[in-house]
């Protein structure tokens, strides 16, 4: 019996490596100071009240920037532990099997728990408070994204202690994912994490989709949006039309696993290419869904930090909706090597090189739009122009990768390598951190500490370019992706010893953010107009942080930048209310129920990843209950009383 | 004046229109229910290309010209395209006001859905019972998914009018139970067209074949 028991246990929790164990201690004593903390100063309520029953945007989007940095700072660890693994030849930090769980879940991580999230968590901050309205169209289903996100993540994340981490990579190509190749409930853990997190993700693109559409003040016409608002837009038109696709491609894989169908085996029939095409069917919208929102935040930063309105806003928007388009035919650009025939790779080649003309124009009026301007270098002018330089170099790279005979010869190897983290740092990372800078004051009404930012910026940026620089000459001298280690006397060691130190000096970046962060709560400089950066759109007229229904009198919009055109003309005192405007406001209820439905999801999950049909079925039962009972739930929303309005507002100041 | 005078554009309701869309509220719900059917859309569309790269691949099993029995599908089809428009009649009679009306043609249209249900099943267990069983080919694995992700939406489908005909019993027809009534049928007739390219493409094709 007890022998049975620890059999079990010595399956169950990932055993034997002294790393895992580390992190079982430091996983457990987190756990237990934050119950502790929690009950020591009575926050058990102001935690559920608060905070995970919320349906408020701000604090849903607050709750996903959190997410993605504590995502960021464990996908940054992978890197570390890789690079680390890289430095010198015939290294042995890492075994194998451990480089490939490695690189596995940091790229799932990176892509979908924190690129994914940060975009989230700008959208839903900036757009309603950018477009005049109150909420999203729908703030219950937008808090049941986030659990469905929060608790995918969490399963993910879970791999590493329980069960085992999936290795087949990111991509997990069958049919080395398939059961056969591939036993233990690592991939099980990768499926159904990002099924689960991505139903969220659709929900999101749908949400954004009719709030855009149907929730902007009176008055704001498509072409007086904000671009920040217009990215947010195609992204979620490309949302909605990708991960159709990923969510397919996952559950077949499943049932493979599962149940012993033949969609991507070898045997009987299977097809394992088919997958690989519906995987990069997302995959490639995919990038563009993390970048959209970047380019869009860079587009906000430029003009304010210019004092001028964005140059070329007309081709700015063709620009982001012709790359939502060109995004769904490029993305066999990830396997020239198929040999699916010339006539196939030269459409997807020349489609791949035509991405890059709207590339360009944004960049271009970004450059024009500087010019002549009075330029205020704040940080996130720092990252602003700093992804500039980054995104095109990575741009340029990704048009050499996209001439599909040469790809043959770099198909794989470093050279992609530092071409996607080129793209993906450069220009999606650097791009939100632009964003998260600029709003910050809106979040949480201080700004961050300018000395500690600077600090960070050059860090990360010499960081990137020490680490990713030497691996386009690696990947030229043969040099694979995936490798765990390699000889000596291949030419590679030093390139290699000063990509680790680029790495590492990522990670210093990355700590002094987290520094940065710290210093700020405490003494930060707060933020009492509202408008601390002089900008230019709505968000900036309400009060930092902005109150729980966002304005107490909808403003009328007739121009684009409306805010800048008020302050130009005198006029803000006119979004002011008086309290003869006031009338009270229909706002939702607070609900628990997103919550239980993560959980629910995360059971059902949890059932599945190891085969125990009963805790999945209980998962899946609760999962419809949830549904139902939402479906009998009628009278959600309260309205706010005028007295409660007039009250906030005169304790801002700011009734007239 | 940069105020707005009146408040969002979702407040007061709008005249001249049918019911379900006479809250803005309400309208917004629609229109969110519009892109989730784009979206489910697509997810057959990725089921559809995955059984037409499949479907040859037999694997010396059944295929699918042996497989399918015309009576037996085209049962199916007669009784799902019914149910759509006896679904049609129930949000007719919600335009109507006629709740007894809606009541009796959801119950009809439920009583459908069960039927096709149970005609789908059977047919599914007479496949298996030759040996024609998911795990057998590639081709059966995707005609198996296919098939039965749109059965499982005609089975979701079926709770789903359930629990609006007890609303509908209880509250009667508002603003808020005829935007449900008009969603759930919205839903159903989608369920109808993707059920028309399963006839033609797998069916239809699969006997020609
Ligand atoms: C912060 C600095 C980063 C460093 C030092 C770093 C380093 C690495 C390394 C060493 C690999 C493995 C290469 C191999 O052996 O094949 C890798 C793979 C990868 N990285 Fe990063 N990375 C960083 C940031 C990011 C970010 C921000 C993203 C995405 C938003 C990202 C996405 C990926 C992906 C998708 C892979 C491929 C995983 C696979 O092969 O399945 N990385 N990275
Ligand atoms: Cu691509």
């Amino acid at each position: 019996m007890l022998s049975g028991i620890g059999n079990f246990a010595s399956h169950f929790f990932v055993t034997g490596d002294p790393m895992i164990y580390g992190a079982d201690a430091s996983i457990l004593l987190v756990s237990l100071g934050i119950l502790f903390v929690l009950t020591r100063y009575r926050k058990w309520g102001w935690l559920w009240q608060d905070w995970l029953t919320t349906v408020d945007h701000k604090k849903i989007g607050i709750m996903y920037l959190i997410a993605a940095l504590l995502m960021f700072f464990r996908g940054g660890v992978d890197a570390l532990l890789m690079r680390t693994q890289l430095a010198v030849p015939n290294n042995h930090f890492l075994t194998a099997e451990h480089y490939d769980q490695i690189f596995t879940t940091h790229g799932t991580i990176m892509i979908l728990f924190m690129a994914m999230p940060l975009i989230f968590a700008l959208f839903n901050i900036v757009v309603p408070l950018q477009i005049g309205a109150r909420d999203v169209a729908f703030p219950y289903l937008n808090a049941v994204s986030f659990w469905l996100f929060f608790f995918g993540a969490m399963l993910f994340n879970l791999s590493f202690v329980i069960g085992g981490s999936p290795d087949a990579g990111w991509v997990s190509y069958p049919p080395l994912s398939e059961l056969h190749f591939d036993p233990g409930p690592g991939e099980n853990y990768y499926l159904l994490a990002l099924q689960i997190s991505g139903i969220g993700s659709i929900a999101t693109g749908i949400n954004f989709i009719a709030t855009i559409l149907k929730m902007r003040a009176p008055g704001m016409k498509l072409m007086q949006m904000p671009l920040f608002t217009w990215s947010a837009l195609s992204a979620s038109i490309v949302i909605i039309f990708a991960f159709p696709a990923l969510t397919i491609a996952l559950a077949l894989l499943m049932l493979d696993r599962i149940v012993g169908t033949h969609f991507f085996t070898i045997l009987h029939g299977g097809d394992p290419m088919m997958f690989v095409n519906l995987f990069w069917v997302w995959g490639h919208p995919e990038v563009y869904i993390v970048v959209l929102p970047s380019f869009g935040a860079i587009s906000e930063v430029v003009a304010t930090f210019s004092r001028k309105r964005i140059f070329g806003y007309t081709s700015m928007v063709a620009s982001l909706l012709l790359i939502s388009v060109i995004s769904y035919f490029v993305w066999a650009h990830h396997f020239f090597t198929m040999g699916a025939g010339a006539d196939v790779n030269t459409f997807f080649a020349i489609a791949s090189m035509m991405v890059a003309i709207p590339t360009g124009v944004k960049v271009f009026n970004w450059l024009f739009t500087m010019y002549r301007g009075r330029i205020r270098l704040e940080l996130p002018m720092y990252w602003a122009l700093a992804l500039i330089v980054g995104f095109l170099m990575g741009g340029a790279t990704g048009v050499m990768l996209a001439i599909a005979p040469a790809d043959y010869q770099y198909h794989n190897s470093y050279f992609l390598i530092a071409h996607f983290h080129q793209t993906l740092i450069g220009g999606v990372v650097f791009g939100l951190f632009a964003g998260m800078y600029y709003w910050w004051p809106k979040m949480f009404g201080f700004k961050l500490n300018h000395r500690l930012g600077v600090w960070a910026f050059w860090l990360f940026n010499i960081g990137f370019y020490v680490c990713f620089m030497p691996q386009y000459a690696l990947g030229f001298m043969g040099m694979q992706r995936r490798m765990y280690t390699y000889p000596a006397g291949m030419g590679w060691t030093d390139l290699n010893f000063i990509s680790t130190i680029g790495a590492y000096l990522m990670g210093l970046g990355f700590l002094f953010i987290v520094a940065q962060i710290v210093y700020s709560i405490k003494f930060g400089e707060r933020d009492l107009t509202g408008d601390p950066w002089d900008a230019r759109t709505l968000e900036w007229s309400l009060p930092s942080p902005a109150p729980h229904y966002n304005f107490a009198v909808l403003p009328q919009v007739t121009a684009r930048d409306m805010w800048w055109e008020l302050k130009q003309q005198g006029r803000t005192g006119d979004l002011r209310p008086t309290s003869e405007d006031l009338k009270p406001i229909h706002m939702p209820k607070n609900s628990g129920r997103p919550f239980i439905m993560g959980v629910s999801f995360f059971v059902a999950g949890f059932g599945f990843v190891f085969n125990w049909y009963p805790i999945a079925v209980i998962g899946l039962l609760a999962v419809v209950v949830t549904l139902i009972t939402r479906s009998f739930e009628y009278g959600d929303e309260y309205h706010v009383p005028v007295e409660e309005i007039q009250h906030t507002e005169a304790a801002l100041g700011r009734l007239s | 004046m940069a105020i707005a005078a009146h408040d969002a554009n979702l407040h007061g309701a709008i005249a001249g229109k049918p019911i379900e869309y006479q809250d803005p509220h309400q309208a917004v719900k629609i229109l969110g229910f519009w892109l989730f059917l784009a979206t489910d859309m697509l997810l057959f569309g990725c089921l559809f290309a995955t059984y037409l790269v499949l479907r040859t691949h037999t694997d010396g099993g059944p295929t699918a010209s042996q497989l399918f029995d015309v009576p037996g599908f085209a049962a199916e089809t007669i009784i799902l395209l019914t149910s759509s428009f006896t679904g049609g009649l129930a949000t007719l009679s919600m335009r109507n006001g006629n709740k007894k009306g809606v009541m009796a043609w959801i119950i009809v249209t439920i009583l459908l859905g069960l039927a096709f249900v149970g005609l789908e099943v059977n047919e599914f267990i007479t496949y298996a019972s030759h040996g024609a069983t998911m795990q057998r080919s590639a081709f059966l694995s995707s005609f198996f998914t296919l098939v039965g992700t749109h059965g499982s939406h005609v089975t979701l489908g079926i709770i789903w009018m359930f629990s609006i005909l007890m609303q509908v019993k209880k509250r009667g027809i508002t603003p808020e139970t005829a935007r449900k009534i008009f969603i759930v049928n919205l839903y159903w007739h989608f369920l109808d067209v993707v059920w028309v390219f399963i006839f033609t493409i797998v069916y239809l094709s699969g006997v020609v074949m």
